[in-house]
């Protein structure tokens, strides 16, 4: 699903934040980013989001080499990647349902379909009837569920975010947390960034352990190249 | 895509975005107002322009000949010239005016009797007043009607006075050129205005354009509630526009109206025809979008996420 092949990324700024890392996640799993704060974490979900591009090194993403996608295929292969953000970039001056709806609006869904398939993904992430409300009338963690809703409800087969608990309490990321791998049970291949050592603990899944981009540890070790 | 999907989507960001305008009047207004400004200028020089035409039309189809005969030339060869002018297909009217009749007139009118009655003899020719017919009242007919007249024996002099009327419609022309070339800045003005509208647009909500490029938006996407916009800043311009130009016609029409029966003439100011008014509104959108279209590009492409 992803493949990471020695990969480097320089910012414009001269730093470094990936320096040869190669790692492979398959289709259907779910796989834990960790490492201190400028590890690399984020630039991986970066690159794997098209947001960024490698400086040198491959990145396939569902089987696709990025460095083929142009800038006009970008929207094409982002709608194939669901993003949760830690900040969560909802828009706050649109009610939740069409902030959840906005992928399936791109997409070109008819509105009925639309009306049908938000309220599935609100129904999943536990904020059904919830519609109308803005996002800063709900509570930290359920504008994180918004956030979650709008990356699965347009059901893309991969679902990366970055720290989607930084913001939040043990007991609330934890409800997070299963969420993701409840996605992941029904075959949605979940890449999570976090630093939440013990949160990932009780979850209980693959981590690839990132120091000075590069991949220093994985565990179960040997799960990947 | 769903095309009934994508056309009921139109629709919304139509209606969507006239509602973000809505929300903000004054600053919308403002920019109707200066597109407004900028369209009825050029309009007020058209209405203007094409009401002289039609004024200065009406001078010169009603313009007579005056044919001067040499001393030789009795009233009775006057009459028989008269006779053969009539017969002519480009003559409407002819009439004689004796020396007698012309001298008798001018002391009546003059006040200078007296000194005409020192004269030992009618300094004054005996002339014919020619109107030509309508079919020969352009400018090229009555060229060759003076011809055909000048070349009559006893005829010295014929006068067409059209002279003014030729300098006038040069004029006309430099005008119209002028409010053409007026109407090509005005509408670059418009463009850059709406543009400027739009940039300041699209820079407030660069946030919301950056969420919609991560989930898979494309430029085109994110421009397109902005091309709405500039639509309708162009349509409500325009209909502003057509506003003012009203307004100005109505003002101007009793005034103009008394100035012409000063000169003795039932000019009527006609305003603005309505496909002139309809091409203006269209022109207006037009430019409102393609405004729009520059500067939403331009911008909507340089924001990324990151």
């Amino acid at each position: 699903m992803i493949r990471f092949e020695q990969v480097y990324k320089r910012y414009a700024t001269g730093r470094d934040a990936l320096a040869g890392v190669s790692f492979e996640i398959g289709a259907g799993e779910l796989a834990f980013l960790t490492g201190h704060s400028g590890a690399g974490k984020s630039s991986i979900l970066k690159l794997i989001a098209l947001i960024e591009r490698p400086t040198r090194g491959q990145v396939f993403v569902n089987d696709r080499n990025t460095a083929g996608v142009g800038r006009r295929a970008i929207p094409q292969f982002r709608r194939q990647v669901g993003v949760v953000f830690q900040d969560h970039k909802l828009l706050a001056d649109r009610p939740i349902a069409d902030n959840v709806a906005l992928p399936l609006i791109i997409a070109g869904v008819p509105r009925r379909e639309i009306d049908k398939r938000v309220r599935a993904a609100l129904d999943q992430v536990g904020l059904l009837g919830r519609e109308k409300h803005r996002p800063l009338e709900l509570s930290t963690g359920e504008q994180q569920r918004v956030g979650i809703a709008r990356a699965v409800v347009a059901k893309p087969p991969l679902l990366i975010a970055d720290e989607p608990t930084g913001n939040l309490d043990p007991d609330l990321a934890l409800e997070i947390m299963q969420l993701f791998k409840r996605f992941n049970e029904v075959g949605v291949t979940v890449v999570i960034a976090t630093h939440d050592v013990h949160l990932i603990d009780r979850i209980g899944a693959r981590r690839i352990i990132l120091g000075e981009g590069r991949v220093t540890a994985e565990s179960p070790p040997g799960a990947a190249p | 895509m769903n095309w009934r999907a994508y056309f009921a989507r139109h629709a919304q960001t139509l209606v969507g975005s006239l509602g973000r305008i809505v929300h903000q009047p004054v600053a919308a207004f403002m920019t109707m107002a200066v597109i407004a400004v900028a369209v009825a200028l050029p309009l007020c020089l058209h209405v203007l322009l094409q009401n002289a035409g039609e004024a200065s039309g009406g001078w010169s189809n009603a313009l007579d000949l005056s044919v001067y005969l040499d001393k030789g030339a009795t009233p009775a060869r006057a009459q028989a010239i008269a006779v053969e002018l009539r017969r002519r297909e480009d003559v409407a009217t002819v009439r004689v005016i004796t020396a007698a009749e012309a001298l008798r007139q001018f002391r009546d009118y003059s006040g200078f009797g007296a000194a005409l009655d020192a004269l030992s003899e009618n300094p004054l020719p005996n002339t014919l007043v020619v109107t030509p017919a309508l079919a020969a009242s352009t400018p090229e007919g009555s060229e060759a009607l003076k011809g055909a007249i000048a070349a009559l024996a006893n005829v010295e002099t014929v006068q067409l006075d059209t002279d003014w009327v030729k300098r006038l419609n040069a004029l006309l022309d430099i005008l119209r050129r002028v409010v053409l070339l007026a109407a090509v800045l005005l509408g670059a003005g418009v463009m850059l205005v709406v543009g400027n509208t739009i940039r300041l647009d699209v820079l407030n909500r660069r946030a919301e354009i950056e969420v919609m490029k991560l989930v898979g938006g494309s430029d085109g996407f994110a421009r397109r509630p902005f091309l709405y916009s500039g639509v309708w800043y162009g349509l409500g311009g325009g209909i502003l526009a057509l506003i003012l130009v009203g307004l100005a016609t109505v003002l101007l029409a009793g005034p103009a109206e008394r100035l012409a029966l000063l000169y003795g003439s039932s000019f009527h100011l006609t305003g603005l025809d309505w496909s002139t008014g309809l091409g203006a509104l269209a022109g207006s959108v037009g430019l409102g979008w393609l405004g729009s279209w520059l500067a939403a590009t331009r911008h909507i492409r340089s924001i990324e996420p990151s």
